[in-house]
């Protein structure tokens, strides 16, 4: 039991990742912020509207919708592959919505049910296909999707440029397409997930940004997949939001908390992963988690001199 | 991207893999002689694969219908998901695979996080979404943690480790099914015993603490025993389907009753249902995996409530619509016809078509049509042109208009609402007053003879059949000889 904490030492832990071994250590915490960077910003708008756990729902859906792309075209690209995310994202919450429209099974239920059926029949579907022909099982930590798996990637050369991994480099634009949508349709995001009854009466149309919203989780957590696995992209969806709410009451500066979580979390996680030899995207959820519970106890602790403060002035 | 897309595909694949373990290792049998080889139960692997599949439909129907009316569905989900830490640490314990040892520590990891759950919404601003997504994902991380952790160390092969994540119900043993049946006899056990006291507490804690329950208790009970719950079904069906397990026959036994207890049992019918389905799908396709092969019959179990249960499902909601917007209809026709009879100061008893067109504003072929619907119905009689009514449609007609008048002079009474600005309520509520109410609007009334439009409100002596004259007093002599 003792030998599984290996002991700390700072050298090795610390030191000769950045020191030895940069590129690859780099790599892997940019991949980690974007990812928790990413999922995180969509998520401060999926927590204002009590949704947290419809990212879990659409992340396991996920499965269906690539097995079905990928039983129909058989060869899958990128554009292809978003568009199957998008639209099975999309559906899986028009199939809660429909169920807890037409029958007096609650919302949460009915998420529970959606989900699991189509995750379901996803792996049957997989199941039946594979009869085809033997298809190559990779590493086993692609099981929990592993995030070191980034560094390893032949990086994408351009006009004789190395511009790194390719997954990476897809993530940052999907980063980079969260950060614009969420710039451009800033005041039209926060009327509808704040209040939809005054979104509705000035003339936003709810109905289109919440399903908007939907495609642009379901592009997050399939660009995020490989890298973190399906209920890790939930974590990162969940975790830097809810500390960001610590720490702000206001919603810019919650986006901005969830970008430093976001960092924070890539790094700590990474350096908790080398000292423990564990899977680096788990280490990275643990460290957010913790991350989180100290925002907590911060809070907790302002308050309860402030009320000190306060007392004795009094 | 291809070799990304191929990432996902393998990491499903490998899912897929531990979970589609086949019962059978028989390849070359038709499969009716696989059907026959199924019931014959010969084979010790079907023997525990379907005792197994049936005591964990039972289980989590039971279970699963308290998280359903209590809204906790997403507990489900959580908790299933919080396990996964005390599997590892269970299996740290003596590095074996001891199901004792890390049924200990799968219990207590998930009621470690179902108090967290509670702590966060004790003291932090975040809603229960919040809360449990951050249980489910914290928990699952510091599991996928503990996992690679192991399977690092020497000696720490984790290939029996990833069938608590994915579920291996092929691969049942005796021990499991003793575990699971030892879990199932203790839930029905509790719940036989506790029953009533279980459903105060869920559906009115308020209550229930009034009475002198210790419904906090009984909550943490029933945590307790979902958690066993979830562990004992963990090795069969996996993390994700777990969930599926517990929600989905519990939401379609909601969809069929009211009643707590007959949902128990439908729940627990359509699991054990579900369950043996598995089972049977999964030895006779030889290809379908056992797990989702359960959750789709499950599923499929609760399409059908959904879409034909007989209160709450969708056609007879339908229907109910449909008969509901096919009475309205009649009624306004019944009312035209009265109006029309009115207008003429009943001199006669018949009105014509054209007089009725002009009325409703229709094509006279249309209310042609209106008025063979009505006569269907048996409340008028057609002659040609000319419409009469039947005692029953003299009757119903009266009270509708009679509706119509109470409510709209109720409102100008009692509502103070202009007298032009009732008729557009009174047109939509004279169709759902009930005799009881319409009761008590005429002594609020006094009883009134006139609508606030001066036109009359036929009395209760007006439209009662077989007193022809009570009715003939309330039109000043003018509806005399009708039927």
């Amino acid at each position: 039991m003792n030998a599984l904490v290996p002991v700390f030492d700072w050298d090795q832990v610390v030191v000769q990742p950045w020191s030895t071994d940069a590129a690859f250590t780099a790599w892997i915490v940019l991949m980690g912020f974007l990812v928790a960077s990413a999922c995180g910003l969509v998520g401060n708008y999926l927590l204002l509207r009590r949704m947290a756990l419809v990212g879990d729902a659409v992340s396991h859906s996920m499965l269906l919708g690539l097995v079905v792309v990928f039983l129909i075209f058989r060869e899958v690209s990128t554009p292809v592959m978003f568009l199957a995310a998008a639209a099975t994202g999309m559906l899986t919450v028009g199939v809660v919505e429909f169920i807890h429209r037409q029958s007096r099974v609650k919302p949460d239920a009915a998420i529970c049910i959606a989900f699991t059926t189509f995750f379901a029949l996803g792996v049957v579907l997989l199941s039946l296909a594979e009869v085809g022909g033997p298809v190559h099982i990779d590493a086993e930590c692609v099981l929990y999707g592993e995030i070191a798996l980034v560094a390893l990637e032949p990086p994408l050369v351009l006009g004789g440029m190395e511009l790194g991994p390719p997954s990476v480099l897809r993530m940052g634009g999907v980063l980079a397409g969260v950060v614009v949508l969420v710039v451009v349709f800033y005041k039209e995001l926060l009327v509808s997930s704040f209040d939809a009854g005054l979104a509705r009466s000035i003339g936003l149309r709810t109905g289109v940004w919440h399903y908007g919203l939907m495609a642009a989780l379901s592009l997050v957590i399939v660009a995020a997949f490989e890298a973190v696995g399906a209920i890790l992209a939930v974590a990162m969806l969940i975790v830097p939001p809810m500390a960001a709410a610590e720490m702000s009451e206001r919603l810019p500066g919650r986006l901005a908390w969830t970008v430093g979580h976001a960092a924070l979390s890539a790094l700590l996680g990474f350096h908790l992963s080398v000292w423990l030899a564990c899977s680096a995207a788990g280490a990275m959820v643990v460290a957010g988690a913790g991350l989180f519970v100290l925002a907590c106890s911060v809070r907790w602790l302002i308050r309860k001199t402030g009320k000190v403060v306060s007392a004795s002035v009094i | 991207m291809k070799r990304a897309f191929f990432f996902l595909l393998s990491f499903f694949l490998l899912i897929s893999a531990a979970q589609a373990a086949r019962i059978s290792e028989v390849v070359e049998v038709s499969m009716l002689d696989q059907a026959l080889r199924f019931f014959s139960f010969q084979d010790p692997s079907v023997r525990y694969a379907l005792a197994g599949s049936l005591l964990l439909g039972l289980c989590c129907g039971l279970m699963g219908s308290f998280l359903v009316v209590r809204r906790l569905a997403l507990m489900g989900d959580a908790l299933s998901h919080a396990v996964l830490p005390g599997v590892a640490l269970g299996f740290l314990w003596n590095m074996t695979k001891d199901p004792l040892a890390i049924f200990i520590g799968a219990t207590a990891s998930g009621l470690l996080g179902a108090g967290t759950v509670h702590v966060l919404r004790q003291t932090t601003k975040h809603k229960e979404d919040a809360a449990l997504g951050f249980v489910l994902a914290s928990f699952y991380g510091a599991g996928i943690c503990l996992f690679t952790m192991i399977q690092n160390r020497p000696g720490g092969s984790k290939a029996g480790l990833d069938k608590f994540m994915f579920g291996q119900a092929a691969a049942m043993g005796p021990g499991d099914v003793l575990l699971l049946g030892g879990v199932t006899g203790a839930c029905v056990l509790v719940l036989a015993l506790l029953f009533k006291e279980f459903r105060l507490a869920s559906f009115d804690p308020g209550f229930a603490r009034a009475v002198g329950l210790p419904v906090r208790a009984l909550q943490a009970g029933l945590m307790l025993l979902l958690a066993f719950a979830i562990v004992a079904s963990l090795q069969a069906v996996g993390v994700v389907l777990v969930t599926a397990m517990l929600v989905i026959p519990a939401a379609a036994a909601y969809l069929l009753t009211d009643r707590l207890g007959t949902m128990l049992l439908l729940s627990a019918g359509f699991g054990m249902a579900a369950g043996g389905l598995g089972a049977f799908g999964s030895f006779v396709g030889r290809n379908l995996p056992t797990g989702p092969f359960m959750v789709l019959a499950a599923s499929a179990v609760f399409v059908l409530a959904l879409a034909f249960g007989p209160r709450h499902g969708i056609t007879a909601r339908w229907w109910r619509q449909r008969c509901r917007v096919a009475r309205v209809r009649r009624e306004n026709m019944l009312k035209a016809v009265y109006h029309v009879l009115e207008d003429a100061d009943f001199s006669g008893d018949q009105a014509g078509v054209a007089a009725l067109a002009a009325r409703r504003r229709m094509a006279p072929r249309e209310i042609q049509k209106l008025l063979e619907e009505v006569r269907d119905s048996g409340d008028v009689t057609l002659a040609g042109d000319n419409v009469a009514f039947t005692p029953q449609g003299w009757q119903r007609a009266c009270e509708i208009v009679r509706n119509h008048r109470l409510w709209e002079l109720y409102l100008t009474h009692a509502a103070q609402v202009a007298p032009d600005h009732v008729h557009d309520d009174a047109e939509a509520v004279e169709h759902l007053l009930g005799e009881e109410t319409v009761r008590k609007l005429e002594k609020r009334l006094n009883y009134a003879r006139r609508d606030p439009h001066g036109k009359l409100i036929p009395g209760l002596g007006d439209i009662a059949p077989g007193r022809p004259s009570g009715r003939a007093t309330g039109f000043g002599g003018g509806g005399e000889g009708r039927p």
